[in-house]
C-alpha cells in the first residue's frame, strides 16, 4: 500500500465547503505548496481552521474563504496578515475569532469525539459576546463553577507540512516547536501532509529519533513529495522564512489588482514555476532561520 | 550602588518595569517586546533569580538571551517550553506576563484585537485577541503602554474586550479565582488598579511629570496612590546590566526620539 500522492490528486479530493484545518503556526511549516495548489483550483466556501499564517491571507484574497476560526492570522516580523486584514476590513468573510489556547481545546475536543471540553479561558472576553453561540455548563461537583463549554472543532481534513514521511504514512516533523499538528490531524481523522523529504521508510533503530513523530500513520490518507513546499513560511531546519518575499507580499495588498499581479507572477506557473520566480532552491536553502 | 546622572526614558522604564515581576519568586516570566522583556531579565539578573525565560523562541534559558542580533552570543538551553507548555504553564497560573495593548480601560480590560464598533467589519483589525482572554484569568499580567494619552486609556470601555478586567461581566459562579492585574508602566508613570474598587491609582511619576499632566492624558479618572512617589532612577549597575542584555541599543528604538529620562521642565 502507497500512500503517496501528487498536488493535484490531494486537491482533487477537496470539496466545495469542506472545513480545512492547516498545521504550521503563522509563517512556520505551512504546507505552502498544497496552499498555491488549492489557489489554482476552483474550490471555493472553505471554512479555514488555523493558527494562520499567509495561507489564510492568500486564500482569502483569492476568494475562496467563507469563514475563518483563527487563534492569530499574523506573519510574525509582520505583525497583522495584510490580506487577511483587507477581508476583514471589507467585512467579507465570517470569523471565529478564539483565544490562540481556546483553538487547541477545541480541537482536542474533536480528536477526542466529546462534544466540547469545560475551560476558563474566553470567560469574561470578547470571545463570548462574539461567539453568541458559545455556552457554559456548570461543574456537577461541590464547587458549582460555571465554565465554558468549548465546542468540538471538528475538520473535514488536515493538511499539514513535514520534514520526512514515508509511503506508509509515518512522519516526522523537526524544529523546535510541533505547535499543534498533532491535534489538527486528530480533529480532522484525515490529513493530507507534504513533506520536505519523501523516503521508502522513516524507520531507526535510535528510538530518540522517533520523538519527532507526532501523529499516527492511520490519520494519514495521503503523502506528497513536496521539497521546499513551506516556503514562504520556514521549515526547520532546511530554511527560514523569506522575510523580503513576504514584504513583497504584503505590499502587493496596497497595490492596485496588486493579487493578482502576485498570483501571475508567483503561482499561475505551478510548483517549478515558483521555486524560480522566488530564486530557486539555493537561495531558498540560504535563507536564516529566525531568532529573537 | 551609585545612582545614574544620565539615563534615557527608555531606561528609566525597564528599572520601574522590572519591579513588576518583585516578589513573584519561581514562574515564567515573559516580557513581549523590547523593553518588558530587557525589564525581566534585569528583575531575574538582580533581585527575582528564581524567575524561568525562555529565548523567545521555544526552550528556557537560564541566562536571559540578549535583544537583537546575537552575533558570537549562543544561548544555552535548559528545558523545553514549545506553545503547548505555554498554554499549560498559563492555564497553571505559573506565569507573568508583561504586554503591550492598544486600548486599556477603567476596567484594566485591553484590546489588540480591532477597532471600530462593528466587530464584523472592524475599521482596523489589528492582532485578534491572541493570548488575551487566557493569559487574564489564568495570571497576572502587566502592561507597558510607550503612549500614554486618551486614545491608548480610554474613556468608555475597550473597543473588543481581549483582556478582562475588574468590569466582572461574566456569569455568577465563574471565574471563581477573578483578575489580577500588576502595574501598568507608561511614558508618564507607574499606575496601578489597587484603588478604592479596583480604581486606577498612580503609584510614581517618572521625573518631570506632573499628576495633572498624567490625568489630562487618560480617558477615566485616576487616583493618588498614598505614597505616590517619583519613580526611582536607574542605578549605574542597572545601566550596565541593560547595556549587557541590549548591546545594540534597541531599547533606544523604542520611544520616540529617545528622551532623556529626567523631563526638562515645562
Amino acid at each position: 500500500m502507497t500512500k503517496e500522492m501528487n498536488l493535484k490528486s490531494v486537491v482533487a479530493e477537496l470539496r466545495d465547503g469542506m472545513t480545512i484545518g492547516i498545521g504550521g503556526w503563522g509563517p512556520r511549516r505551512k504546507p505552502m505548496s498544497l496552499i498555491r495548489e488549492i489557489l489554482r483550483s476552483d474550490l471555493k466556501d472553505l471554512t479555514l481552521v488555523a493558527y494562520g499564517g499567509p495561507e489564510i491571507g492568500m486564500l482569502c484574497a483569492a476568494g475562496k474563504v467563507k469563514k475563518l476560526i483563527y487563534g492569530f492570522v499574523s506573519l510574525d516580523v509582520i505583525p497583522i496578515e495584510p490580506y487577511f486584514r483587507k477581508a476583514r476590513e471589507a467585512g467579507t468573510v465570517d470569523v471565529v475569532e478564539l483565544d490562540e489556547g481556546l483553538l487547541l481545546i477545541g480541537l482536542r475536543a474533536a480528536g477526542h469525539n466529546v462534544p466540547f471540553l469545560p475551560t476558563r479561558v474566553g470567560l469574561g472576553s470578547a470571545v463570548m459576546t462574539n461567539n453568541p453561540d458559545f455556552k457554559t455548563v456548570t461543574s456537577p461537583y461541590d464547587d458549582g463553577e460555571v465554565l465554558l463549554a468549548m465546542p468540538a472543532l471538528k475538520l473535514d481534513v488536515a493538511l499539514i507540512h513535514v520534514n520526512k514521511a514515508d509511503r506508509n504514512g509515518n512522519t516526522l516533523t523537526f524544529g523546535p516547536d510541533p505547535y499543534f499538528d498533532d491535534l489538527f490531524a486528530r480533529a480532522a481523522g484525515t490529513v493530507y501532509v507534504t513533506t520536505e523529504e519523501l523516503l521508502d521508510s522513516i524507520a531507526s533503530e535510535n528510538p530518540e529519533d522517533l520523538k519527532a513523530n507526532l501523529f499516527e500513520p492511520y490519520y494519514v490518507k495521503g503523502v506528497v513529495s513536496a521539497p521546499l513546499g513551506a516556503h514562504p513560511t520556514a521549515s526547520h531546519y532546511g530554511y527560514g522564512w523569506d522575510l523580503p518575499h513576504l514584504k513583497a507580499y504584503s505590499a502587493s495588498a496596497g497595490e492596485e489588482s496588486g493579487w493578482s499581479a502576485y498570483f501571475d507572477k508567483h503561482i499561475a506557473g505551478g510548483e517549478d514555476g515558483y521555486i524560480a520566480s522566488v530564486g530557486g532552491e539555493g537561495q531558498i536553502r540560504a535563507l536564516p532561520l529566525p531568532t529573537f | 550602588m551609585t545612582t545614574a546622572q544620565d539615563f534615557t526614558l527608555a531606561e528609566l522604564i525597564i528599572v520601574a518595569a522590572a519591579e513588576a515581576w518583585r516578589g513573584d519568586g519561581e514562574l515564567l516570566a515573559t516580557g513581549i517586546g523590547p523593553l518588558p522583556r530587557i525589564a525581566a531579565s534585569l528583575a531575574k539578573l538582580t533581585f527575582e533569580p528564581g524567575l524561568q525565560m525562555t529565548d523567545g523562541e521555544a526552550f528556557l534559558v537560564e541566562e536571559p538571551v540578549p535583544v537583537g542580533p546575537r552575533g558570537e552570543y549562543k544561548p544555552k538551553y535548559s528545558g523545553w517550553m514549545p506553545y503547548s507548555r505555554v498554554f499549560d504553564s498559563v492555564w497553571s497560573g505559573r506565569r507573568h506576563a508583561m504586554v503591550t495593548p492598544v486600548q486599556v480601560d477603567r476596567h484594566g480590560q485591553a484590546n489588540i484585537s480591532a477597532l471600530g464598533p462593528d466587530f464584523k467589519k472592524p475599521k482596523v483589525q489589528m492582532l485578534g485577541v491572541r493570548g488575551f482572554p487566557g493569559n487574564s484569568i489564568s495570571h497576572k499580567n502587566s502592561m507597558f503602554l510607550p503612549n500614554h494619552s486618551k486614545r491608548t486609556f480610554v474613556e468608555g470601555n475597550v473597543d473588543v474586550v481581549a483582556a478582562v478586567g475588574f468590569k466582572r461581566d461574566w456569569p455568577q459562579g465563574a471565574l471563581p479565582n477573578g483578575v489580577e492585574i500588576g502595574v501598568i508602566v507608561t511614558d508618564l508613570c507607574v499606575f496601578d488598579f489597587n484603588g478604592p474598587d479596583h480604581a486606577a491609582q498612580v503609584f510614581s511619576l517618572h521625573p518631570g511629570v506632573t499628576f495633572e499632566q498624567v490625568q489630562d492624558a487618560t480617558g477615566f479618572p485616576l487616583a493618588r496612590a498614598e505614597a505616590m512617589k517619583t519613580t526611582e532612577a536607574p542605578t549605574e549597575e542597572q545601566l550596565a546590566i541593560i547595556q549587557r542584555l541590549d548591546p545594540h541599543n534597541v531599547r533606544g528604538s523604542v520611544l520616540k526620539g529617545n528622551p532623556p529620562g529626567i523631563r526638562a521642565a515645562a
